[in-house]
């Protein structure tokens, strides 16, 4: 039997997760994917891996798995949640080497939401559309993992990793500040600039589709009041103000048409960064131009 | 003369262009241009990834690190190349979806619009539909180009389900619900045809740019 990693208990949410899917957003699939790619690939970097494997995406932690049928070489990126093998605690953001029969038990993070679990070689769901992602909004890919799954891990050639231990901030608890450059509909907003002159507060209605803001709504151009937009596009980071005029950051499975106007766009490394605002944190926004 | 199209680039982030047109039938005549360029990998088109047609915008989602100056410039240059009419129908990759009408908003629908059950009927099947782009969920095709007098308004308030399969009209589109979801258009029909199937490549029947022809089951 191959090692696999069998999930004793996934916490509040675990998803399996990757790059994503690419091209398909013509026939209505989005990208879906990580949320917080630069945790997800210093994951790959970690166990030395080729990105775009399979990778666990565990949210407020307290995923307890087993290994099962060999060893297993993974590592924990993202929030650092406090994780102990064999009730001996082990380091984030380092590679660990796991002997059949270990079982690795991951706490609540003190700060950020999403915690990585790379396992080199990468957990073998089927693909679809070419991605082993859950798209939560679209219901395609795996279902979220449940008590008793035995994830399957591919076999991987290649070097051994050689690195100890990468040193990354890791997500904070403190106030945010995301860089946005100017969007489509910017000109739709009577000042675009109150989106940066206020300190926004993260919902608890937030998911994998969007971080939703909580503060004083944007007001509407006189111009554009009451005005429908007919829906457009959208990308990761789009920051979508409907008309209540709060806004939704768009995360990796935002519908892939919108119809409410983007003030603005918000920096891929920075979607990285409200991929990890836990409820109720604050978040600020900077121009970029 | 032939117009040409006109439009306005917009910004969209890092990797990503939003281009704006004047309507849906130049957004279905620039996408499909842009398609065939981006198949082709012609010059900067070849690192588009996706490309996201609306109801007046395309949207290029390219690569990262793609020099997205050089791509508005390559994109209004064909653009001013395209005439701001889609082309002729491509009968070849034309579908037929077969109906059974008599949806549970027939009735209304007919009213609304002041002709019979019947007359609704022959306007939907009397005239060749087109894709102009897809959204709201995997494989909902958004169709164009229909019997201009079936233009009828949305639910007020929608739907909790819609069963997958509900053939449904909606400002000047028509639909096909690929799956059971909520959903705010009228419902005229229903059909057998599976919409969307992950088994078959590509999954969706309706994708941009098809014809399609809808037929009464006897």
């Amino acid at each position: 039997m191959s090692a696999a990693l069998e999930v004793l208990d996934p916490g509040p949410l675990t998803l399996v997760q990757d790059l994503g899917r690419r091209g398909v957003a013509a026939i209505g699939v989005g990208r879906s994917g990580a949320a917080d790619l630069t945790a997800y690939r210093l994951g790959a970097r970690l166990v030395a891996h080729d990105e775009g494997l399979a990778a666990l995406e565990v949210v407020l932690g307290s995923l307890v798995a087993r290994v099962r049928g060999g060893d297993l070489t993974v590592a924990l990126t993202g929030a650092a949640a406090p994780a102990l093998v064999d009730d001996r605690p082990v380091p984030h953001a380092a590679p660990l080497h796991l002997r059949a029969g270990q079982v690795l038990r991951l706490g609540v993070p003190a700060a950020g939401l999403r915690t990585y679990l790379t396992v080199r070689g990468g957990l073998a769901v089927p693909e679809v559309l070419g991605s082993r992602s859950t798209d939560t909004l679209a219901g395609l890919g795996p279902a979220p993992v449940r008590a008793g799954d035995v994830l399957r891990v591919l076999g991987y050639r290649g070097p051994f990793p050689n690195v100890d231990v990468a040193p990354v901030p890791p997500p904070t608890a403190d106030r945010v500040v995301l860089e946005v450059r100017t969007g489509p509909r910017h000109a739709w907003f009577a000042r675009p600039d109150a989106l940066a002159a206020q300190t926004w507060q993260v919902s608890s209605r937030s998911d994998r589709v969007g971080v939703r803001l909580e503060g004083e709504p944007l007001a509407r151009a006189q111009r554009w009041e009451g005005t429908e937009l007919p829906s457009e596009g959208m990308v990761r980071g789009c920051l979508q103000v409907p008309a209540g005029g709060l806004p939704v950051l768009f995360l990796s499975d935002h519908p892939v048409t919108g119809g409410y106007p983007v003030i603005g766009v918000v920096v891929p490394s920075d979607v990285d960064r409200a991929a990890q605002l836990q409820p109720g944190q604050q978040v600020g926004f900077r121009w970029r131009g | 003369m032939t117009s040409r199209i006109d439009l306005r680039v917009l910004p969209m982030g890092e990797e990503a262009l939003l281009v704006e047109v004047a309507d849906t039938a130049q957004v279905m005549a620039l996408a499909a241009v842009l398609r065939a360029l981006v198949e082709a990998e012609e010059g900067p088109f070849g690192a588009v990834v996706d490309l996201v047609p609306a109801a007046r915008t395309v949207l290029l989602h390219a690569a990262t690190g793609t020099d997205l100056g050089a791509l508005a410039t390559a994109v209004e240059s064909v653009a001013a190349r395209t005439p701001a009419v889609p082309g002729a129908d491509d009968d070849e990759d034309r579908v037929e979806i077969a109906v059974a009408y008599g949806g549970s908003d027939l009735a209304e629908v007919a009213r609304l619009v002041g002709l019979t059950e019947r007359e609704v009927v022959r306007a939907h099947t009397g005239s060749t539909w087109r894709v102009a782009f897809c959204g709201f969920a995997p494989g909902f095709g958004y169709l164009v180009d229909g019997d201009p007098r079936l233009r009828v308004p949305r639910h007020p308030a929608p739907r909790s389900t819609v069963p997958a399969g509900s053939v449904a009209l909606a400002g000047e589109f028509s639909a096909v619900y690929p799956r059971s979801s909520p959903g705010g258009w009228q419902l005229i029909g229903s059909t057998e045809m599976v919409l969307w199937d992950l088994d078959r490549s590509p999954p969706a029947l309706l994708r941009p740019g098809r014809a399609v022809r809808f037929v009464e089951e006897p």
